[in-house]
């Protein structure tokens, strides 16, 4: 015998482990114990192999590497003895796995000893193959593990079951084999057999389709008869399960009786009763009651629809909702979750209760804290045993349990300590809840709903208060019923909880109030009632920093009074105040600074009277470490002392914010809409194609409508689309003389002169084209987008348009075919000066207006550098053409025309309107005229 | 599926470790490391008992604990098995050590892990529930133990399990 190994015994290995102090110890332990191990595998050591394979289990188990004990597990097995055998598949199943080589050899081994006459062999040997069973040893040992399905001791038969069910998932085609022994074995009395034979039933039906069909037809109604006798069984002690008889067979029925009824009417229907039955009979005070409950609720949810049963199963998660036990509440919001997207209608119908069961749930904490809630929980918390410690032997595991729900006499204290622990609940719970809540909030319930979250903030734990301000926000802009309430709320957050809201939530506030004018007034008034109350909200301080900026006179005036409100007197020099504060404030961050440095020069202009203290104010930052808030203070101060003629237009009040650009840059729809109808539009040279043309003036529309600024998505890809530089206004309206290239290519279209000539050949390319009307439509349409081009188009996009364009001019000359008529206006006149307004709409975009401009010059000089530029309103927009010449000549002898195009985006609604400037040269003197152009043609 | 089952002391030192899908020991320990050091060394005691995990064990395993004495009881399965089932099933577990070795402890469980094993794999069999009655399993149980003392073979690690059992 090897010196070495004959040593320590599994015991005193253990012992000695344990007692190491540090790891260092027990490496030098366990290093010892593997030397000797390794030995005695050298010495092929008979007697203690299994003692030693026991030892290296447990070394395995605190994480040292054992893999020079495999081939003994595999001498073990193929030993004679039970002691060894159990070792030995032991180790098999815990230090090798399915895709080690050696486990071929195995397979033999396990072979025999499924045939051994030694039932307990044959269940060591069962219980190996389905923990470590690979698709070869599947294919091997199907037939032997069929056999054993009908083994006389039940203890076999339902290893062999489970047995079987590892063998299908490895090597699905072996499936049909086990149909019928698997049926076979829902006719069994013995309990344990039953679950097992389920359970390998609702497998063969998920991988096989024959299986399934086949447990439909032939197995529904014997299933339901068993779970009915199931439910009707008296209380059978021997099968008792923490109160209830038996619920894992009940659990394991209801859902083999899930998979054969989802997609199946028949056999749901047959199903129903039996599910009602349970779901009303099963006692739901215990948690393996509930366990079936559950199950069942999920069954009726999946299979196909009964609307009494889904009312019953909604009504039990709504129960679930108001249980104490936190893992009851916890499965009933995720199954609610579920609900919601499997049978919205239902749930939605009991939006109610859940509602109502959830709020409970989220407001638990306040109502604890404040001694409503339920002093006691259910839980199986461990607080009453926490004192036994593994010495004190006496102290059993079990005996903790019995104690659960019944508070222990012993201590007012430990009931204190438990509110205290109660108020913070369980966050994932809490989370969950949230996340119901917010899928089952609409129109209807918005308001009650945003009053009971609001409330619930003020007393909700910090770590949660993210959460819930981000969802009572979008509560409340997805559901807002008027602007006044969605103002309301978001400063009832604010002041909540202003340190949570994100950027882009008061960011979209600000919009949402400069595009509210009538309640400018009353928003300015709150936000300074709120500062009074919570001014250590920093997001809420740097709202009511930029309101007052804006609207402060409005504060001080009272303009704008809602007749919910109550008067409220303030001075200027208060107004003022709440900007000091803000800026003196230590925890104000820059951004929070810089607005109120912006606030005070804006109300520098409109508080005379404090004038000089802001004045004063600002001054102070002048020296500021942040460079930001120096150069703003520098600058702003120079403003105030210097620049006393331009301050007032300088501070003027901020244009209204475009809230359609604010909310499609935040939802990020613009590229998505854009793009989906890219793939339309491409097959626009083909024209004739009718469905190319509509996504092409849907995106016409588009790129007008949305995108104001030139450089945005919608723009760029019309911009590509057509090869043409379209929106450049600033560029055109200065450039001074047209482009070479438009030039050209006037002349390639041989429109340079009158385009009425051309009549002629319209006709022609229509009739040469098709008779029939379809194609005409396209054609129509196309031309409406591309009359605006020939003039507009530069030098470097000339050419790619012209393919484009290319037989489709001819229509631009006769726009009055194709929509109505407005009268030409004078649009201004001076002594010196005429301006012309000629108008075309293309039919199919009223929005769209084409505006000839033709520019008369009244004097006896010529005029040189001749510029036309004009302003126009946010809902409009403007591109303008170079001008045909930067030259006017005198008296009227000559005019120089410029093409203008406006989308009114509100078109119907607001009337266009327009500033114009024109600069000009006369003898080398800078002329400046500037007028206003109010007599647009009406519908335009 | 039950993909594993855990015991551990408050410690976190693993008592119990089996794992229904291979994993490589490194990997095993890694797993428990995490289980006990992500979620229940810092569990606040009146949670619910199920924890998503997701972050450990891949999608759609979801784990339920339960805590007696000095020990954690943990079970991680899939969507395929109900989670109050889960919870009743480690009381299952804990009622049959509680027989099996009279007023069970910590000690019992790591000086007698091969019984534990053999206690589980008549409860849990490759992931699935075997048997769910406790009496049941005992009997399993006792059978094999039975066939042990009654074997010839010098026998140290059954006398070392019979002689705490009776303890």
């Amino acid at each position: 015998m090897n010196p070495f190994s004959s040593g320590t015994r599994l015991r005193d290995m253990i012992r000695a482990i344990r007692a190491c102090k540090t790891a260092a110890e027990e490496r030098a332990v366990v290093r010892k114990e593997c030397a000797a191990i390794r030995a005695a595998v050298s010495e092929n050591d008979q007697d203690y192999r299994h003692r030693n394979l026991a030892k290296l289990m447990f070394i395995h188990m605190l994480g040292y590497p054992t893999h020079f004990g495999q081939m003994e597990c595999l001498k073990l097995i193929a030993s004679s003895g039970f002691p060894e055998k159990r070792i030995g598949y032991l180790g098999l199943m815990l230090l090798l796995d399915e895709r080690q080589e050696v486990l071929m050899l195995v397979t033999n081994s396990l072979k025999q000893d499924l045939n051994h006459s030694n039932q307990y062999i044959v269940g060591l040997a069962l219980c190996a193959l389905g923990n470590i069973c690979s698709a070869e040893m599947a294919r091997d040992l199907a037939p032997e593990v069929e056999r054993l399905l009908q083994f006389r001791d039940p203890n076999i038969r339902k290893k062999a079951a489970l047995c079987s069910i590892r063998i299908i998932k490895k090597v699905p085609d072996l499936a049909e084999n086990f149909i019928s022994p698997a049926a076979a074995l829902l006719k069994e009395k013995h309990h344990g057999v039953l679950i097992t034979g389920v359970q390998l039933c609702t497998d063969l039906c998920k991988i096989s389709t024959e299986a399934l069909e086949y447990f439909r037809k032939r197995c529904t109604e014997s299933l339901v008869k068993v779970l009915r006798d199931a439910v009707n069984s008296p209380y059978a002690p021997e099968y008792d399960i923490a109160g209830i008889t038996d619920p894992f067979l009940h659990i394991r029925l209801l859902k083999l009786l899930r998979v054969l009824g989802q997609g199946d009417a028949d056999a749901s229907d047959c199903m129903n009763d039996i599910l009602a039955q349970v779901a009303t009979k099963t006692e739901s005070n215990k948690n393996a009651g509930n366990a079936i409950l559950y199950e069942c609720v999920e069954t009726i949810m999946s299979i196909e629809e009964n609307s009494g049963l889904r009312v019953l199963a909604i009504n039990i998660l709504g129960r679930f909702l108001s249980n104490r036990d936190n893992n009851i509440r916890y499965v009933a919001l995720n199954m609610l979750m579920k609900a919601v997207l499997v049978d919205a209608q239902a749930v939605q119908r009991h939006r109610a209760t859940i509602l109502e069961c959830v709020k409970m749930i989220v407001l638990m904490s306040w109502k604890s804290l404040h001694g409503i809630g339920r002093a006691r929980c259910s839980k199986n918390t461990s607080y009453n045993f926490i004192h036994t410690s593994p010495q004190q032997k006496h102290h059993s595991l079990l005996k903790v349990h019995f104690f659960n729900g019944k508070r222990p006499n012993n201590s007012e204290k430990h009931y204190k300590s438990h509110l205290e622990k109660y108020k913070d609940s369980d966050a994932s719970i809490k989370k969950r809840a949230l996340e119901l809540v917010f899928l089952l909030v609409n129109d209807s319930n918005v308001k009650p709903l945003t009053k009971e979250l609001i409330d619930y903030l003020e007393v909700s734990d910090q770590e949660f208060k993210g959460d819930l301000t981000a969802k009572i926000c979008s509560i409340v802009e997805k559901f807002s019923p008027e602007k006044v309430w969605y103002i309301d709320q978001m400063l009832k957050v604010l002041t909540e909880a202003g340190n949570f809201v994100k950027d882009e939530v008061w960011h979209g506030l600000i919009v949402v109030i400069s595009n509210a004018s009538d309640l400018h007034g009353y928003t300015v008034r709150s936000l300074y009632r709120a500062f009074q109350i919570s001014s250590e909200q920093e997001i809420l301080v740097r709202v009511v920093v930029w309101c007052i900026g804006e609207y402060g006179e409005m504060l001080v005036n009272g303009i704008g009074m809602l007749d919910k409100e109550d008067p409220i007197t303030v001075t200027e020099s208060d107004a003022v105040d709440v900007v000091e504060i803000a800026i003196k404030r230590h925890t104000s961050d820059i951004t929070t600074r810089a607005m109120c440095l912006v606030a005070l020069l804006k109300l520098s202009s409109r508080f005379p009277s404090c004038s000089a203290r802001i004045k004063e104010i600002i001054n102070q930052h002048k020296g500021n470490l942040v460079l930001e808030l120096q150069q703003r203070s520098i600058e702003f101060n120079s403003i105030i002392e210097k620049h006393q003629n331009i301050r007032s237009s300088l501070v003027e009040r901020m244009p209204v914010l475009d809230e359609a650009t604010y909310s499609g840059r935040r939802a990020g729809s613009l590229p998505t809409t854009v793009s989906t109808s890219k793939g339309a539009s491409l097959n626009l040279p083909n024209g004739v194609a009718k469905p190319a043309a509509a996504p092409l003036v849907d995106l016409l529309d588009l790129s007008s409508d949305d995108t104001p600024a030139p450089s945005s998505s919608g723009g760029d890809f019309l911009q590509d689309l057509l090869g043409v530089d379209l929106a450049l206004p600033s560029l055109s309206g200065t450039s001074q003389a047209p482009s070479s290239g438009a030039d050209m290519l006037l002349d390639l279209l041989s429109i340079g002169t009158p385009p009425v000539q051309n009549n002629v050949s319209t006709a022609d390319i229509l009739s040469s084209g098709t008779d029939t009307k379809k194609p005409v439509v396209p054609l129509e349409r196309l031309s409406s987008l591309s009359s605006p081009l020939p003039t507009q188009v530069s030098s470097a996009g000339a050419s790619p348009v012209m393919d484009l364009l290319d037989g489709l001019t001819p229509n631009l000359s006769t726009p009055g075919d194709n929509g109505p008529v407005y009268p030409s206006t004078v649009a201004f006149q001076s002594s010196s000066l005429k301006i012309m307004f000629n108008f075309s709409k293309q039919p199919g975009n009223p929005q769209t207006t084409s505006i000839q401009a033709t520019f008369t010059n009244m004097s006896s000089n010529a005029y040189t550098d001749f510029i036309f530029q004009a302003a126009v309103p946010k809902f409009v927009q403007l591109h303008l053409d170079p001008a045909s010449s930067n030259t006017l000549p005198a008296s009227g002898s000559g005019s120089v025309t410029q093409s203008l195009h406006v989308t009114n985006s509100q078109h119907g609604q607001k009337p266009l309107a327009m500033r114009i400037r024109i600069a000009y040269k006369v003898n080398g003197q800078d002329v400046l005229e500037q007028g206003q152009v109010n007599n647009f043609p009406a519908g335009l | 599926m039950i993909r594993a089952v855990m015991v551990m002391n408050t410690q976190g030192k693993p008592r119990l470790a089996k794992f229904y899908d291979f994993q490589p020991p490194e990997k095993q320990q890694e797993l428990i490391r995490s289980v006990y050091g992500g979620f229940l060394c810092s569990r606040a005691e009146n949670v619910s008992n199920f924890v998503q995990a997701d972050a450990i064990f891949g999608p759609d395993t979801l784990m339920v604990y339960k805590h007696y004495a000095t020990l954690y009881f943990v079970f991680v399965f899939d969507s395929s098995e109900n989670e109050l089932a889960m919870l009743d099933l480690i009381q299952v577990f804990v009622e049959t050590l509680d027989k099996c070795f009279k007023n069970v402890c910590e000690l019992d469980i790591v000086f007698n892990f091969s019984k534990m094993h053999t206690i589980l794999d008549e409860i849990i069999f490759g992931g699935q529930v075997l048997e769910t009655i406790s009496a049941e399993v005992m009997k399993a149980v006792d059978e094999i133990t039975k066939l042990e003392k009654a074997s010839n073979a010098v026998t140290l690690v059954p006398k070392s399990v019979s002689g705490w059992q009776s303890r």
